[in-house]
């Protein structure tokens, strides 16, 4: 064989050999490791899987929020305005995180279907929306404030 | 006034860009020189009037012009000036000029600074440029109006700026991100160039080659600013969360990386020349993706504005049209210019080519990453992200595998080498790199064998370049001290990303005032906790005194901040720092009703010498474009003048 095609073809060997193992690498490293997004009326009627890492994401209800007195751990719910997911998280909020505003929490669903997130994320400014809480309250038929759409004057 | 005449100089800057991708175009298609000398004026032209435009903002943000609206949205008249200035680019609208404005610099520099390029070729680049800079420019005119006003009935006072983006790493953070971002535009532009004229040799590599440095030193600075400053301004005390905006901008830096180890091939042995071409496509449409994917709002993160949707598609049809085209400029021209070279297995140009592999592989398994969750989305399958594992399951693995090989490069002759060789000149610091992997951890206490793995493939690439460097004494060019600091901040790098991730030990608890913690030896108490005023701002301040065996070692004041003029409330961490080790304190919230605070405390060592790394190699590239053989055109002619100077 000609030396430049012989080279060609270890080349082409060499890159396809690579570039397999990095796909199995990558394939490997996909399972588990992507978790799927539930809106609160998903999870209340039991559609979200239960152990396995997920996140949940809508408005914190208003008056929800408590803290525990000795630990840092705080309750709270989730809601899209049809249904309310209760949330348990341990460790420091975000700054933006508050009653009545959106926020996105990702953890896992235990038996008594409580979140026991491990992170907690809060929009980053005043005019800005995750774009899941935006959709999942778009589906629910409400706006930001917990009005049903269309009975606004 | 000012904000029209800004407006009104941003619609010349189009008319500008447009004559620019046409004329000097035409005239290189047609031979007519005179279209192609208009190309250097033009960019000039560009550059002054997109300055206009960008002045004028500025001052609408600095004399407080509420009138416009976005200075109504995103300033407020107690804003410290320097952060009115920087909130220049921190908003959608504004960020585009500065994009803009970057790249007529870039445009401008490659008229000014080409005196030796071919006019054939000089107006091809820059009719290129031109054609982004109409992309930019219209997008900015028709979906993104930076000077909109808001009459009749302007505010009294502004609603703020992101107290986020209220730091001084936000003031040259996106600047010098776009720097890079926006000067891979050049490596691209001289690519296009080259497929038109299908003459691609090793003075095309030559030019290409100091621009390519210079963007892919900028982009290196710009990632790392932006990693310092999550670290510090977020308040959780992380530095790389593979966000998809990080992500964004990791990706052409990535690509560029195999760009500039490629051109340094097609340079030295006019190898991998169509390769290369299709990575400097690459690479700049990697910097497009990362624009469209930080503009369209699709994404959930620290650097979306609220957009509409029709930005977005605005973006991703000009994404389409300059990738697709390329492409297909590609696809026609790329035989014109493909490379009839052979080399041996054992040289230094299979070395470059398993950077090159290695690196294109780790592009498309971030980008893969990256967009999977909008793929899975767009296709109607739920809403998924990927989170961090996935990214450090894939790309670890394959920059530990790339160490071995940068041991070897230097080293490496090009053409033709023999194991042999290798073997002899490497032998010692293998042995030495092994040994250094296996004591240096037993420093820090438990042994970590991630840690010591680390340390033994820094180790190979910090002696093997030790090794090459004595045998090089007397005889070293610019371009490869460069190289050295370069290959040595990425050494650094490695060990500061293993250590802090592995030795890091990290804290959340309650705390009153007079209780303390004891962390990795450090004893943190919380001394006291006080009220304080800043411009534009009140803050709770809490104080901590940080004793080592008996001695104190720092004193540290986190604040919690709230805004007064938006009422956002914000974390300012306090950050006691070193070459070895950092501690950090953040405030959380008041927890209860006896005075107790949730308090973050860290203990991080070795996270400086990341960033210390990522300087290093940004160095490491500027030096290398001070090679003289990248200015040796100008040298003849600068001599030449100061020869008449003293003959006269």
């Amino acid at each position: 064989m000609h030396p430049v095609r012989k080279q060609r073809l270890y080349l082409v060997l060499f890159i396809a050999l690579f570039s397999s193992a990095a796909i199995g690498l990558v394939a490997y490293a996909m399972r588990g490791n992507i978790n799927l997004f539930y809106p609160p009326a998903q999870v209340v009627a039991g559609e979200a899987p239960a152990g396995r890492p997920i996140r949940v994401g809508g408005m914190v209800v208003k008056g929800s929020v408590q803290r525990a007195a000795d630990s840092l751990q705080v309750d709270f719910q989730l809601t899209d305005f049809q249904s309310s997911v209760p949330v348990v998280y341990t460790g420091i909020l975000p700054d933006l995180f508050g009653e009545g505003q959106g926020a996105v929490a990702s953890g896992v669903l235990n038996a008594d279907g409580v979140l026991e997130a491990t992170e907690i994320l809060a929009k980053h400014d005043e005019n800005y929306m995750p774009p899941e809480v935006a959709d999942a309250l778009e589906n629910s038929g409400y706006d930001l404030k917990g009005n049903q759409k269309g009975n606004a004057k | 006034m000012i904000p029209e005449i800004g407006h009104f100089a941003l619609i010349i800057a189009l008319c500008l860009a447009l004559i620019l991708a046409i004329v000097p175009a035409w005239g290189a298609w047609r031979g007519n020189s005179v279209a192609m000398a208009l190309a250097p004026s033009l960019a000039i032209g560009l550059l002054v009037f997109v300055g206009i435009s960008f002045g004028c903002l500025s001052a609408a943000f600095l004399q407080d012009d509420f009138s416009v609206k976005l200075v109504a949205s995103h300033s407020n008249s107690l804003l410290p000036p320097i952060y009115k200035f920087a909130a220049v680019w921190g908003n959608h609208e504004g960020s585009l000029v500065l994009w803009v404005l970057i790249l007529a610099l870039w445009a401008a520099a490659v008229a000014l600074f080409s005196a030796q390029l071919p006019l054939l070729v000089l107006s091809r680049v820059l009719s290129v440029m031109g054609v982004i800079a109409i992309g930019f420019l219209s997008f900015s005119l028709l979906t993104s109006n930076p000077f909109a006003r808001l009459l009749p009935g302007a505010p009294v006072d502004g609603s703020d700026l992101n107290p986020l983006l209220q730091d001084p790493g936000l003031i040259i953070h996106p600047p010098l991100l776009y720097m890079g971002y926006v000067g891979f535009s050049v490596a691209f532009a001289f690519a296009i160039a080259a497929l038109l004229g299908g003459r691609l040799d090793a003075s095309w590599a030559r030019w290409s080659r100091p621009w390519t440095n210079i963007a892919w030193a900028f982009l290196t600075l710009g990632i790392m600013l932006g990693s310092w400053w999550a670290y510090y301004e977020l308040g959780w005390g992380g530095w790389w969360f593979w966000d998809p905006v990080e992500n964004a901008s990791f990706m052409p830096w990535l690509a560029g990386t195999a760009l500039i180890h490629s051109l340094a091939a097609t340079e030295k042995r006019g190898l991998f020349k169509s390769w290369t071409v299709l990575l400097a496509i690459f690479a700049f449409s990697l910097s497009l993706l990362g624009t469209f994917l930080v503009r369209s709002g699709v994404l959930t993160s620290v650097h979306a504005f609220a957009t509409d949707p029709e930005r977005g598609l605005f973006i991703l049809v000009f994404l389409a049209v300059v990738v697709g085209g390329s492409l297909t400029l590609y696809a026609f021209r790329a035989p014109a210019v493909s490379s009839r070279v052979s080399f041996a297995w054992v040289s230094r140009e299979s070395l470059l080519l398993c950077n090159n592999v290695i690196f294109l592989v780790a592009t498309l398994t971030v980008l893969f990453g990256t967009l999977f969750p909008l793929l899975v989305d767009a296709l109607g399958l739920g809403k998924v992200s990927v989170g961090p594992p996935y990214f450090n399951a894939v790309f670890v693995p394959l920059m530990a595998l790339l160490v071995p090989f940068m041991g070897l490069g230097p080293v490496s002759r090009w053409k033709q080498d023999a194991v042999a060789r290798w073997r002899s000149e490497l032998a010692i610091p293998a042995m030495a790199a092994v040994v250094c992997g296996f004591t240096l951890p037993l420093l820090h206490a438990p042994y970590n064998i991630w840690v010591a793995l680390a340390v033994l493939l820094s180790s190979w690439l910090v002696l093997g370049l030790a090794r090459d460097f004595w045998q090089r004494r007397g005889r070293l060019t610019t371009g490869y001290c460069g190289m050295l600091i370069a290959h040595l901040g990425f050494a650094t790098c490695i060990i500061g990303v293993v250590a802090t991730s592995q030795y890091s030990v990290e804290h959340d608890l309650k705390m009153r005032i007079g209780e303390s913690k004891v962390l990795a030896g450090y004893e943190f108490r919380f001394v006291d906790l006080a009220q304080v005023r800043g411009p534009n701002f009140m803050a709770d301040e809490a104080r901590f005194e940080v004793m080592r065996d008996g001695v104190l070692v720092a004193s540290m004041s986190p604040q919690k901040r709230r805004y007064l003029a938006s009422g956002s409330v914000m974390t300012e961490a306090a950050i006691d720092a070193g070459l070895f080790r950092d501690l950090y304190v953040a405030m959380g919230e008041p927890v209860g009703s006896d005075g107790a605070w949730a308090m973050r405390l860290h203990y991080k060592p070795l996270v400086r010498w990341m960033w210390l790394g990522a300087i290093l190699m940004a160095v490491g590239a500027f030096t290398a474009v001070l090679d003289k053989r990248y200015r040796r055109q100008r040298d003849v002619v600068h001599s030449r003048s100061e020869a008449a100077l003293h003959g006269a």
